[in-house]
């Protein structure tokens, strides 16, 4: 990529803010949209204000063959010429700066708050909005036509999940189009992080999306060790991929068990849903918390594993290998859940690659795209896990996906418990480096996890951006819920699972 | 009128909501699951007959009648089935006619109350189990000729599903085989159960019957839930008449077996559900067709 003005850095690395060059609107609409065609995707695309009421826009793209990052910025004022409509990976990144700053993305297709809330920006709104907004009253796309009609669900649903209002254009039992209205829960947590990190940083990470407490905890802590310039110890590295991969295989039971319930099909879902309970107990074996609350600090891991612990996991483990095997063999031996799971909620490859998925969603689109495995760091750097991919794209295919997964977390768990390093595991991490950009990429169970800090002239914390997979993967799931049967919307719903507080934050 | 009729039709009244309990529990088992009290059914409507019940603005008196109308029909229905041998509180001939037109009317109280909402989801459940059941009833009445004809001279339910003993076995056991598995398949997708309907869902885009009655409270529901236990015995009574043949005359024998016939299909119902996944909703038809066309070939194989 000689040429290209961006800013190349290494993962894991920090790069000093005024390294990261400032092109011209054009300039910077081009490169990225060069780079974008190169390969490279979309990690981050935020703004934050700039002097003179300007906004400043940083996108970060990451490039999975080469495993750099790169990085650019421009500033804008009221508009600027939107890069959705030639990179629809930028569509709801551009809706969120548009919200957040009163910034026009001009061309973009589909112009709507995804979190309602006023501007950050005082006095801009790119609405022209008087008055505050609420959730989910919004101008929703509509089909006109005599036999087409329209159902609205949530944001109050029938189970006890979160809220989310998703609005069918049908005719019949047939969908047209899915429109995904979400922000009931923005709680601004990226604001409340600003002049830290303080003792409430990693609370917020790890109720972010609690789901995801490790994935998060740790895309924070890379951060500011990147910023710090500390060194975590090897067995800290250890402990922190043990409860990475453990929480990824509670989640990806969990999930099958859920997809199994959702067919109706009892053997599974009551198995796997007993199963995900002994993998989050195996997370309160090492720090005490179901969910890995407190474990994941800044320089290493707050809780170290004694021997007996060790020998404890290892028996769980075995334990709980067999059952899950058995218990997931069981769905594809089912004719009758294949009948459901086959050739449902398919998204092709192209689309996959064009929106940006991540996570289990990109990869049973046969995309090899795993952080893990393109930017790793920490343990991963020296133990791999193969990347799983399907090729169908379908609910089947996400299922089965995480099934590897899980295979592959285990005997990745086994061979780390059974050579773990002595060592302490927790180091004094010193003051950010003032004026610095960090971006850590995790991947977390659903998928990519990207936080960018950006410091200030004190190494407080001047803005910071989470992207929870789920930002990328909404679109997805609307996606694939083009031409199915509207029945069949909460098992494609369940086969992706995306969160609602990670996304609306 | 028989006093054995009338203790059948009392018994069904008392004892339907416990098929319900079986189901659930034999589910639980299968699960590994100590799973609700067996009685949880009658505690369910006991407690929702002692609450009052709320309203939509938007609804009329068609939403109130909904309910009521449909329990009274299905009542009715039950009046005319007849139980281990003995003959029904009712009986005219032609009388399943009537049965079947009684489960269509309780039917169409529900739709009508479920489309007076003007809910989408009501709308949607409303046409999906018009479609399934237009394409179930079939099925039913043409599984009835061909026992009719297995029991010749029989023209009322009573006496043909009376009629069905050893001899009929033997002599057209085939046919008999036939119809019961089309009324099998009729009665889970009647009774909303797996594979054509999920009674434990809670996700309103893919539920048939439920999502009809999501606007109903109170006594109502307790109506609807009392009126679909009703239901699953009046469907199931014609099952376990055909598959348990048992007719000594003894009427405490034949009735007990009967009952034993109940409570296994209660607990293949809940081995069925415990070991099969839903059908896709655009694959139900197909299956329903197929319910239809083993009666069909049931009436073939006594067309002599």
């Amino acid at each position: 990529m000689s040429g290209s003005p961006l800013l190349m850095f290494e993962h894991g690395g920090v790069a000093a803010l005024d390294r990261v060059p400032e092109l011209g609107v054009g300039e910077f609409r081009a490169h990225v949209l060069d780079a974008v065609n190169g390969g490279a995707r979309i990690a981050t695309f935020f703004g934050r204000p700039a002097p003179g009421g300007a906004v400043r826009l940083l996108a970060v793209l990451a490039e999975e063959y080469s495993g750099i990052l790169q990085a650019a910025s421009t500033t804008v004022y009221d508009s600027y010429s939107a890069l959705t409509p030639e990179c629809p990976q930028a569509h709801w990144f551009e809706r969120e700066i548009a919200e957040q700053w009163g910034v026009v993305p001009r061309g973009h297709p589909w112009l709507k708050p995804i979190r309602f809330h006023r501007a950050y920006r005082d006095g801009k709104d790119a609405w022209r909005r008087a008055e505050a907004p609420v959730a989910g009253v919004a101008d929703f796309f509509r089909m006109e036509g005599e036999e087409i009609h329209e159902v609205a669900v949530g944001p109050v649903h029938a189970g006890i999940i979160e809220p989310g209002h998703f609005r069918f254009q049908c005719h019949g039992e047939n969908v047209f189009h899915l429109e995904i209205s979400l922000g009931y829960q923005h709680r601004g947590i990226e604001r409340r992080l600003r002049g830290g990190p303080s003792a409430r940083t990693l609370p917020y990470m790890e109720t972010l999306a609690g789901d995801t407490s490790i994935g998060h905890a740790l895309a924070c802590c890379e951060a500011l060790e990147a910023l710090a310039g500390a060194h975590v110890p090897a067995r800290a590295h250890v402990l922190r991929g043990v409860a990475l991969e453990i929480e990824r295989l509670a989640n990806h039971t969990g999930d099958l068990g859920a997809l199994a319930g959702d067919v109706g099909f009892l053997p599974t879902a009551s198995y796997c849903g007993r199963i995900r309970g002994d993998f989050l107990n195996m997370t309160a074996v090492i720090c005490g918390n179901r969910f890995g609350r407190g474990l994941v600090r800044p320089g290493g891991a707050a809780f170290d594993l004694a021997d007996e612990h060790v020998q404890d996991l290892e028996r769980r483990l075995q334990a709980a290998e067999r059952d899950a095997a058995g218990a997931i063999e069981l769905l594809w031996h089912s004719s009758s859940v294949m009948g459901r799971f086959e050739d449902t909620g398919a998204v092709t490859a192209e689309t996959a690659q064009a929106l940006g998925l991540v996570g289990p969603a990109a990869r049973a689109c046969g995309i090899e795209r795993d952080v893990r495995h393109d930017f790793p760091l920490g343990i991963f750097r020296y133990a791999q896990i193969p990347v799983s991919t399907f090729g169908s794209g379908d609910v089947f295919a996400r299922a089965f996906v995480r099934a590897l997964e899980i295979q592959r977390s285990i005997a990745f768990l086994k061979s780390q418990l059974g050579m773990l390093s002595a060592g302490p595991v927790l180091a004094p991490v010193g003051p950010c480096a003032p004026n610095a950009l960090a971006v850590a990429l995790v991947e977390g169970w659903r998928g990519e996890i990207c936080h960018a800090c950006i410091t200030d002239e004190a190494g407080r914390i001047a803005h910071y951006k989470v992207v929870d997979p789920s930002f990328h993967n909404w679109m997805g799931l609307a996606m694939a819920m083009r031409g199915q049967q509207i029945s069949d919307f909460p098992l494609c719903n369940k086969s992706f699972n995306l969160s609602y507080c990670g996304h609306d934050l | 009128m028989r006093i054995e009729s009338a203790v059948h039709f009392a018994a069904a009244l008392v004892l339907a909501p416990l098929l319900l309990g079986i189901i659930n529990r034999t589910k639980a088992l299968a699960a590994g699951r100590a799973g609700q009290p067996l009685l949880q059914p009658y505690f369910d409507i006991i407690k929702l007959l002692r609450k009052g019940a709320v309203y939509s603005r938007t609804t009329t008196w068609v939403f109130r009648l909904g309910p009521a109308a449909g329990l009274a029909a299905v009542t009715l229905a039950l009046a005319f089935v007849p139980f281990g041998g003995a003959p029904a509180l009712l009986a005219f001939s032609g009388d399943f006619l009537l049965v079947v037109y009684l489960l269509a009317a309780a039917r169409f109280a529900t739709v009508v109350a479920a489309l007076d909402t003007g809910s989408s989801f009501e709308g949607m459940g409303a046409s999906r189990e018009v479609q399934f059941s237009a394409l179930a009833e079939p099925a039913l009445l043409l599984g009835i000729i061909a026992v009719a004809r297995a029991a010749p001279g029989a023209a009322s339910l009573s006496a043909c599903l009376g009629a069905v003993d050893g001899r009929a076995w033997a002599a057209s056991g085939p046919a008999l085989a036939l119809a019961a598995a089309a009324w099998l398949i009729v009665f889970l997708a009647e009774n909303a159960r797996i594979p054509v309907d999920d009674p434990a869902t809670h996700l309103e885009l893919t539920m048939i019957h439920e999502v009809m009655v999501l606007d109903h409270g109170g006594p109502d529901l307790a109506y609807i839930l009392y009126g679909a236990a009703l239901k699953m015995w009046v469907l199931g009574a014609l099952l376990a008449a055909v598959l348990v043949p048992v007719r000594t005359g003894a009427w405490a024998v034949d009735c007990a077996a009967a009952a034993a016939g109940m409570i296994l299909l209660a607990v293949l119902v809940g081995a069925i559900e415990s070991s099969m996944a839903r059908l896709r909703l655009v694959r139900v038809p197909q299956l329903l067709i197929a319910a239809s066309a083993l009666s069909v070939l049931a009436l073939i194989l006594l067309m002599r």
